[in-house]
Formats: structure tokens, C-alpha cells, sequence
């Protein structure tokens, strides 16, 4: 793994945790294996929990792995569904981690996801760039 | 449109029609007949895509494709609150039991559409289903026509629908080949499929030979379960997938034909011309799709479309330009069948069997895929010591095909982000994308679809005979646990008991095991 504390974000001395998974059954994971490669090439570490996750077990990736920051894939449409679960769950474990969701999620539901608490949207073609920015901004 | 009257076919050396078949399966390929235009279709509950079935049916179409929603390709009921909820009929149609089957079909005579279904994990239930609704129908199983997707492997390699791990999966494919040879002629028991494992980021020399491999591991399952391979190689069909690399696309086609006719007649002594021919499906690369600037994309269609037609396909479903958005809208879908039309009726293609052939581009990009393709199969026989099925369990083991597909996935991500491949309204001529509207016309599937479903799913469960589902269900996994018996038949008891697919799957994956795959970047 390629660990270069000075991509991985100003003032911060350890390089950002980042969990990467996808809830429930959607197995379109190409682009979260694209994303987990991107992250680490901007040094940071990436905890990859892959396929059929559900948010008790992201949660405990989470707390066990002290991560910063999770990140989800959705290709379902699932994402109004999903999204408040595992902010929910977040909350009932007293977490304070941003999450970021990438895929294929309408314009119009951007906005809706962001007053939920979501962080922020990907969506397809962002570049590596832009990609770690949003997780970098994230956590800042 | 200068009316110059042109032969059937051109130049020399095997022609279309003749072994290997580089140049096509039939003699004069388009001129007698037409591709199949099959539009695949599903959303909702099983009564709104019956609706759409109609819809087909009525424009002329004689061929439905089922596109079933997440939780039933998982076979996990609509009411199993950990797995299924928010995803109930969202990306296909919700099938949880045979009352959903009937439902599908209601008013539509089997005997009389050819029906394809694109379910892997739990296809012996779905079939057992379609099977149930023509014994109800009075349409004798021997009439009964289409396909059935179950190509199971490269749900490990690439799609990720599995359900059960491999070789118990394997057992229930031979058990479904061994059963339709012998009682429905007219059905295809595996349609073994390039598509998903090039969605997922493979190149076209990977999907080529990783497709190929896994139907070479088919031959082999079903002649070691003592099926002879002529009596079921001509019922194996292949779905391929045609990106935008338009010449290596076409070369990948008339390469799957020859090596797959040269290893059936050398490797596996097949001997009647029907189990030499490669027979494919074609689909446009749904992942080439951009959602930037989404109306761009007919153009990637139209291309796309065309170099499977000059690759000879059997028949091909167009995506629509709106796919990288949400499911496709009406307009959208209607818009991608008349591109194929154009191609069909306005260019001339169709007038010339290969027309390309004997291009010495073309003949040099075919030879190579051939090289790289079996590359890639002289790999797996190694691995598999001279076992192309044992090379393709052994390949899924250890991580070879998810992790080839993995790095040539990253590969062209890295080339789209330096800028080394353009991708048109991506990385380059980008300035309108600031004035999309992408979303206002989007196919939204709202939440009364889920909550229909479940009133619907209580309603059968409630008036079933639950002492006759247990009893089905128990025959389910006595026969799982004796692999001499054919699973078919108490499956289909099963689901005439309206056992659920969720209960069933569960059943056999009580005897089978619920692979879970290693989570590797």
C-alpha cells in the first residue's frame, strides 16, 4: 500500500481511514474497487468490506478499524432507503464518521441526501481527484 | 441506393455457413432473416410488466426478456426485512411465488412467445415456475420455448448473483441441462454470458476467453453427469456484450465462433454441425454509457449495434440513452429499438454475409483476439490439470478471473483520468455538460410497488396449505442431499405447493452452503 502522509490532506499527521462498502444486494461493485485503488494512490488507508453489507456490520468495520469516514457505492436506486438506515445507525451508536455515497443517484436526489447528512454525491466520471477531495473535505 | 445488385456473399476460403464458421453460422445470415430484436423489460410487480409484455406483443414482437428486480436474483423474498427492503421491484420485477408467475403471464399463451429469463442463483426456481404456469395453461412442457440465463459461473467471476457456492451450483445446472433435454426440447438450459464479466471491466480478450471457458466447463459438467454432447452442445447459446472499440469488437465475435466450433469438434468429439455453432445475443456496453451529456449516447448505441451485426449476431437489445441514469424511460427504449431498425432496414448491411471479411485488418484483429482468447483457456487447463471445469473452480478459488477483471477495470479508469483515452463528455468536450437536465425525464419507481408486493406475498401465504408446502419443501432437501436425484421435479412440487423462492433457496442452501465471496481489491 502506498502510504504518503503528505496526499493524504493537510494538517493531519495519520494518513484518513476510509470504509468502502455497498449495502444490501446490489453487486455492481466495479466502481468500488476502482474507488478503493484511487484512495489508496492518494494514501490513504481503505478498510474494503466489498459486497452485501449490512449497516451493523459497516458500523462495527467502523468502530473496530477507528475509521474516518465511509464510503458507499449504490447502483440500485436504493439510496433514499438506505441512506437514512446507516445515518441512523451512526447515530444510535453515538459515531460522528461523514459518509459519502457514489453511483447513480438523480440530481434531484442529491439535495434530499444531503439534508439527511449525507456528506456527498459522486457521481459516474468523477475523476480520482475528484474523489478524494470529497473525502478529504469530508473529514476536514 | 444506387440499386447495384450485389451477391449473397464475397471472397474465398471457408465461407459463411462452412466450418470453422469465422464468417457466420448461416450461409447468407441476414439476407434470409433478420437478427431478433429482443428488448428486455421488468419493473415493478409481476401485474405492471405483464402490462408491458402486452405492450411488445401487441407492436409485433414474439419474444419477451424478463428482467427480475435484486431480491428475487438473490432468492430472497420481498418480505425479509434484513436483505430485500427498498429494493422491492425497483430494478426488475418482484417474483416471489407461483401466483407472481401467473400474474406475469396472465392472458399471454405460452406456446406462442419465446420467453427469456435472466436469473442465475435461483433459476431452477424460476424455471419450475414457468413450468407451472404452463401445466396450469394446458401448454405441454415439451412446447414450451426460450431461455433461461443460468450461467452461474460468471456470477463469480464478474455479475456477483450467486447464491449457493460453486460446485452445489454446478449440481443444480446439470440437473436443469439433464432435465430439459430430456423433457423440453425447445428450451435453452444455459446462455453463457460475456456480458457481465466485460461490464465489470474486463477487455474484450478477457471476455472472450473467460465466456468461452465457462461453456467449455458446461461440456464438461453435463458429459461427466453422462449427457452426450451432441445431444445438448446445440442447445448452449452465448450472450456477448459490443463496446466502442468497433473493429476489436467485431474481430472478438467471429473469434468465439471458430475457437468454439475447432474445440467442440477436436477437444470434445462433437460431430453434429448443430453443436459446432456458436449462437449469441448481443447487447450494447451499458457501461460505455455516459451521464454526462446522456443524448450522446444514441450515438454509442448505434455503433455499437452495428459492429455486433457485422459480427453476425443472432440477435441484439440496444441499450437506451438514459441507462446511466435510471431504468429507461418508454421514449428512450423506443428510441434505442429504431436504432437498430436503422441499421437493419436503411444501410445495406444486412444485404452481404460478413461483409468485412476478408479485410486484412479484420482478419489480423480476429486471429489476435483468437490468440489472446486462448491464452487465457491454455491458462485455466493448466490450472485445472487438463480440466478446463476444474481450471475455472480453481480460477474462482483463488482470485484469478475477479482479480484479472480488477486490474483491467483500474487500467482504464487511470487512462480516462490522465487523459490517454478520451471518453466524449467525460475528459473532453465538456463544456455543455453544465446545461444537462439530467433528470427530467427519469423513470422513478416509487415505494407503493414494495408495499403492494407485500400484501400480495402475505395474501398467498395466508391462503396456501402450509402443512403441503412443509412437506414439498422437506422433498426439496432430501434431494438436495442425494446428488443422484434430480433436484427438477420436487422444485416444481415446491412451487405448485406456492412455497416462496426465498423458502426454497433457503431450503437448498440448508444442505449447500451461502457462498461469501473474499472481499479482494
Amino acid at each position: 500500500m502506498a502510504e504518503s502522509p503528505e496526499a493524504a490532506g493537510a494538517g493531519r499527521e495519520a494518513p484518513i481511514r476510509v470504509v468502502l462498502a455497498k449495502l444490501g444486494l446490489d453487486g455492481h461493485d466495479r466502481g468500488l474497487k476502482v474507488v478503493a485503488r484511487m484512495l489508496r494512490d492518494a494514501g490513504m488507508e481503505v478498510i474494503y468490506l466489498g459486497l452485501r453489507q449490512t449497516t451493523e456490520s459497516v458500523i462495527a468495520a467502523v468502530e473496530q478499524e477507528d475509521a474516518d469516514v465511509i464510503g458507499l457505492s449504490m447502483h440500485n436506486a436504493g439510496h433514499l432507503a438506505l441512506a437514512p438506515r446507516i445515518l441512523q445507525a451512526l447515530a444510535d451508536s453515538g459515531l460522528d464518521v461523514p459518509v459519502v455515497i457514489g453511483g447513480i443517484v438523480p440530481e434531484a436526489d442529491v439535495a434530499t441526501l444531503k439534508e439527511l447528512g449525507i456528506s456527498a454525491v459522486l457521481h459516474p466520471g468523477a475523476s480520482a481527484v475528484e474523489v478524494a477531495e470529497a473525502i478529504r473535505r469530508s473529514v476536514a | 441506393m444506387s440499386g447495384v445488385p450485389v451477391d449473397p456473399v464475397y471472397g474465398d476460403g471457408p465461407m459463411p455457413g462452412e466450418y470453422p464458421y469465422t464468417r457466420g453460422i448461416y450461409p447468407d445470415m441476414y439476407r434470409s432473416r433478420l437478427w431478433t430484436m429482443r428488448m428486455f423489460a421488468g419493473f415493478g410487480t409481476a401485474v405492471d410488466t405483464n402490462g408491458r409484455f402486452k405492450d411488445i406483443l401487441r407492436n409485433g414482437g414474439t419474444g419477451l426478456s424478463t428482467a427480475f428486480d435484486m431480491p428475487t436474483l438473490m432468492g430472497r423474498d420481498s418480505d425479509d426485512a434484513v436483505w430485500s427492503a427498498g429494493e422491492v421491484g425497483r430494478a426488475g420485477v418482484a417474483v416471489d411465488t407461483l401466483a407472481d408467475m401467473e400474474d406475469l403471464f396472465a392472458d399471454i399463451d405460452l406456446s406462442a412467445v419465446s420467453t427469456s429469463m435472466t436469473i442465475n442463483g435461483p433459476a431452477i426456481v424460476a424455471l419450475a415456475q414457468y413450468i407451472a404456469v404452463g401445466d396450469k395453461t394446458g401448454v405441454d412442457r415439451a412446447r414450451l420455448s426460450g431461455t433461461i440465463q443460468n450461467d452461474i459461473l460468471k456470477e463469480y467471476q464478474a455479475q456477483k448473483e450467486y447464491i449457493f457456492p460453486p460446485r452445489p451450483s454446478m449440481r443444480i445446472v446439470t440437473d436443469m441441462m439433464r432435465f430439459t433435454t430430456a423433457e423440453m426440447p425447445r428450451w435453452h438450459p444455459v446462455s453463457i454470458s460475456g456480458y457481465h464479466i466485460r461490464e465489470a471491466g474486463s477487455t474484450a480478450a478477457q471476455e472472450l476467453g473467460f465466456t468461452l471457458a465457462n461453456g467449455f466447463a458446461y461440456v464438461e459438467a453435463a458429459r461427466a453427469a453422462g449427457l452426450d454432447v451432441d445431444n445438448f452442445a446445440s442447445r448452449l447459446s452465448f450472450f456477448f456484450n459490443s463496446h466502442s472499440d468497433f473493429f476489436e469488437e467485431i474481430g472478438k465475435f467471429r473469434a468465439a465462433r471458430r475457437i468454439w466450433a475447432t474445440w467442440m469438434k477436436e477437444r470434445y468429439g462433437a460431430t453434429r454441425e448443430r453443436s459446432l455453432l456458436c449462437r449469441f445475443h448481443t447487447q450494447t456496453a451499458g457501461v460505455s454509457l455516459t451521464a454526462q451529456q446522456p443524448e450522446i449516447n444514441i450515438a454509442r448505441v448505434a455503433i455499437q449495434a452495428l459492429a455486433g451485426v457485422l459480427g453476425g449476431t443472432q440477435s441484439l437489445h440496444t441499450d437506451a440513452f438514459d441507462e446511466a441514469l435510471a431504468l429507461p424511460t418508454e421514449k428512450a427504449a423506443r428510441i434505442a429499438l429504431r436504432s437498430q431498425q436503422i441499421v437493419a432496414h436503411e444501410t445495406g448491411v444486412a444485404s452481404v454475409a460478413d461483409p468485412l471479411g476478408g479485410s486484412a485488418y479484420v482478419e489480423w484483429m480476429t486471429d489476435e483476439m483468437e490468440r489472446r482468447a486462448v491464452e487465457i483457456l491454455d491458462h485455466l487447463l493448466e490450472l485445472g490439470d487438463g480440466s478446463i471445469l476444474e481450471g475455472v473452480y480453481e480460477g474462482i478459488d483463488n482470485g484469478w478471473f475477479v482479480g484479472g477483471i480488477a486490474d483491467s477495470a483500474y487500467r482504464f479508469e487511470r487512462e480516462v483520468n490522465e487523459g490517454t483515452r478520451t471518453i466524449v463528455g467525460v475528459n473532453a468536450f465538456t463544456d455543455s455538460n453544465d446545461g444537462d437536465d439530467r433528470d427530467a425525464n427519469l423513470l422513478r419507481i416509487e415505494q407503493d410497488t414494495e408495499d403492494l408486493q407485500l400484501k400480495r406475498l402475505a395474501a398467498v401465504k395466508q391462503a396456501r396449505d402450509g402443512e403441503a408446502v412443509r412437506r414439498a419443501l422437506e422433498a426439496v432437501g432430501h434431494a438436495a442431499d442425494d446428488p443422484s436425484t434430480n433436484l427438477m421435479p420436487p422444485v416444481i412440487d415446491a412451487v405448485n405447493a406456492y412455497a416462496t423462492e426465498g423458502e426454497i433457496c433457503d431450503t437448498l442452501a440448508g444442505v449447500f452452503g451461502r457462498y461469501v465471496e473474499q472481499a479482494i481489491v
